[in-house]
């Protein structure tokens, strides 16, 4: 069995070096690992609604193919075998990639991204394209065009957004790993949610070529995952500089998934600011704690602060907008999926397409970013925001020369009721208060799972400097060894 | 400085080719007032001395080898996978 029950609802898969190990060796096949996932994927599907379409056929094709490398004595590679899932907005060649939005739904990918093929090519195997908000503009999958995924541990609340298929897909443990888009938090706040590791890294380590784009200079590609060797061991094989996306550094010279961090002597800096007005009670209580449990593996814990902080939210909600308005400029109606049938001429189908086919929160930002980049207000908004950026930058680059990490909350609160949020744009957008900061900054980021709050996880976040990737998946697996 | 006109919200859905109900230009003029509201946070905050960024990671100009680069999939495999075609050509509605 390449799984084991958990609470009697959730999986827990064996470790991906275990599974990895287990098919080259012949003792498990591939095809075994990934028909345990398409059977759970099916198992929780109806209940959970975690995914928009399974890649079935693809998948155990692709899985007998490893089986026969395994076979032939060649090297089926470093995730031989592993079933994963994708967020929607993932291209996987010839699969249907809708991004939950109805502009791209029945669309069919012509190429592949970068991460996907970096994965296949070392022997994972993707099985199924999971929920989000429509377009990656959400926190908690309700912005869906299609429907609401619901959190595992507790059905009548969000798994959080916009990667809460994929959060949810690991919470149960349909599989070991899923992808995840984090353009503000679509990552670590799901994953605090869920109760996983979700992971963001520096900008620009995993090529965003193939990837529906939301906000380009925040847009990265990361993972969840149900330990921090598993995280870092997918990060490590995406990672890297691609062709097709010149934002994209260097892969570290030493590996990701080498995790030998002796925090002894290291500091972790707990962020002041993250923990005024707006902090649910218990989640503060809760990740304080664990912060401080840190000590016991020979971290210094000291107070640190931020005090740009507070208008972070404020910078993204004029800077991502603005770049969405860029992005979703080529849904046109010509070139992509959804076209309006009764236009009279070109610009007439413009517009009804992009009426019909974006849903309202698509629509706000587009508007919004349309005015905050128009002659007049362009200097009063989007270039006083990127001001504010550098500043932001400027006081983590002092923080950082003072500690090796920093650390607070991921998200305001714990997962919130379906419909709680969804009439008030900014109530929504306040769940990225604490999260978009890693983001405008560029630095890596994780959500680890702290103890529950009344049976609902929580997530503690951690932040590193550009390129300490590898660091923060250290001090996950110190932590979780320790809890 | 921040409350939309509804001439205003009608002129940003023109530039953003959209075309709004009666009820959406209320409601967007509504939504997008406050959320304008919320960044004028941004206006007491002091930058003097700054630059903008528009690059975290401060790579400039990236450029690559000018060659063909083989694309993974066939011409075949992609015809196979258009919404709409008629023999070997793409099927694209009539434009003007």
């Amino acid at each position: 069995m390449a799984t084991e029950l958990k609470n009697d609802l959730f999986y827990t898969w064996y470790k991906i070096d275990e599974l990895v190990k287990a098919v080259k060796s012949g003792s498990k096949t591939a095809e075994s690992l990934v028909n345990k996932s398409l059977e759970l994927a099916k198992k929780f599907n109806p209940e959970y609604n975690v995914v928009i379409s399974l890649l079935e056929d693809k998948a155990i094709s692709r899985a007998k193919k490893i089986d026969e490398k395994v076979k032939a004595g060649e090297n089926p590679g470093r995730l031989a075998g592993v079933p994963f899932i994708a967020k929607d907005n993932f291209l996987v060649f010839g699969a249907e990639t809708t991004a939950a939005s109805n502009m791209l739904k029945g669309f069919i990918a012509p190429y592949q991204a970068t991460a996907i093929e970096r994965l296949e090519s070392e022997g994972a195997i993707c099985i199924a394209k999971a929920n989000l908000d429509a377009l990656a503009h959400g926190t908690s999958t309700e912005n869906s065009d299609f429907f609401t995924t619901l959190n595992p541990h507790d059905k009548t609340r969000v798994p959080g957004g916009s990667s809460g298929g994929s959060a949810a897909s690991v919470a149960l443990g349909i599989v070991p790993f899923a992808l995840g888009t984090d353009t503000g938090g679509s990552i670590r706040q799901p994953a605090s949610f869920c109760g996983v590791i979700g992971f963001k890294p520096t900008y620009g380590l995993v090529s965003r070529s193939g990837v529906v784009a939301m906000a380009s200079s925040t847009d990265t590609i990361g993972v969840f995952a149900q330990n921090a060797y598993d995280g870092s061991l997918v990060m490590d094989v995406m990672s890297g500089k691609d062709d097709l996306d010149s934002t994209t550094i260097e892969k570290p010279i030493k590996p990701i998934s080498q995790l030998d961090l002796n925090l002894k002597g290291k500091k972790i800096g707990v962020v002041k600011e993250y923990f005024g007005d707006g902090l649910d009670k218990d989640v503060a209580e809760i990740v304080k704690n664990s912060i401080n449990e840190f000590e016991k593996l020979g971290a210094e814990i000291v107070d640190i602060s931020l005090p740009s902080l507070p208008v972070a939210l404020a910078v993204y909600y004029i800077v991502v907008p603005a770049e969405v308005s860029s992005n979703l400029a080529r849904h046109d109606g010509q070139r992509y999926q959804y076209s309006a049938s009764e236009a009279n001429d070109l610009n007439e189908s413009y517009e009804k397409s992009r009426s019909q086919g974006f849903g309202a929160e698509a629509k706000r930002r587009i508007m919004i970013g349309t005015h905050v980049l128009s002659s007049g207000y362009y200097d009063a908004y989007y270039k006083k925001a990127q001001t504010v950026r550098t500043k932001l930058i400027n006081e983590f680059n002092d923080a950082f020369s003072k500690v090796d990490f920093l650390a607070g909350p991921v998200a305001p609160t714990k997962a919130f009721k379906v419909g709680e949020n969804d009439d008030d744009p900014i109530e929504m957008y306040l769940q990225d208060i604490y999260s978009v900061a890693a983001n405008l900054v560029g630095v890596p980021a994780i959500s680890i799972p702290c103890h529950n709050v009344s049976g609902l996880p929580v997530g503690m976040q951690l932040m590193a400097p550009q390129k300490s990737d590898a660091s923060l998946f250290a001090l996950a697996a110190q932590y979780g060894e320790m809890k | 400085m921040s409350k939309l006109t509804r001439d205003q919200v009608i002129r940003l859905a023109a530039l953003s080719k959209l075309h709004l109900t009666e009820s959406e230009i209320k409601k967007f003029q509504a939504e997008l007032s406050r959320i304008l509201d919320y960044v004028d946070m941004l206006d007491n905050v002091d930058v003097s001395g700054l630059e903008p960024t528009y690059q975290v990671t401060g790579l400039e100009n990236v450029m690559r080898d000018d060659e063909v680069v083989i694309q993974q999939a066939s011409p075949d495999e992609l015809l196979k996978l258009l919404p709409d075609k008629k023999d070997r050509f793409i099927k694209v509605k009539r434009m003007i």
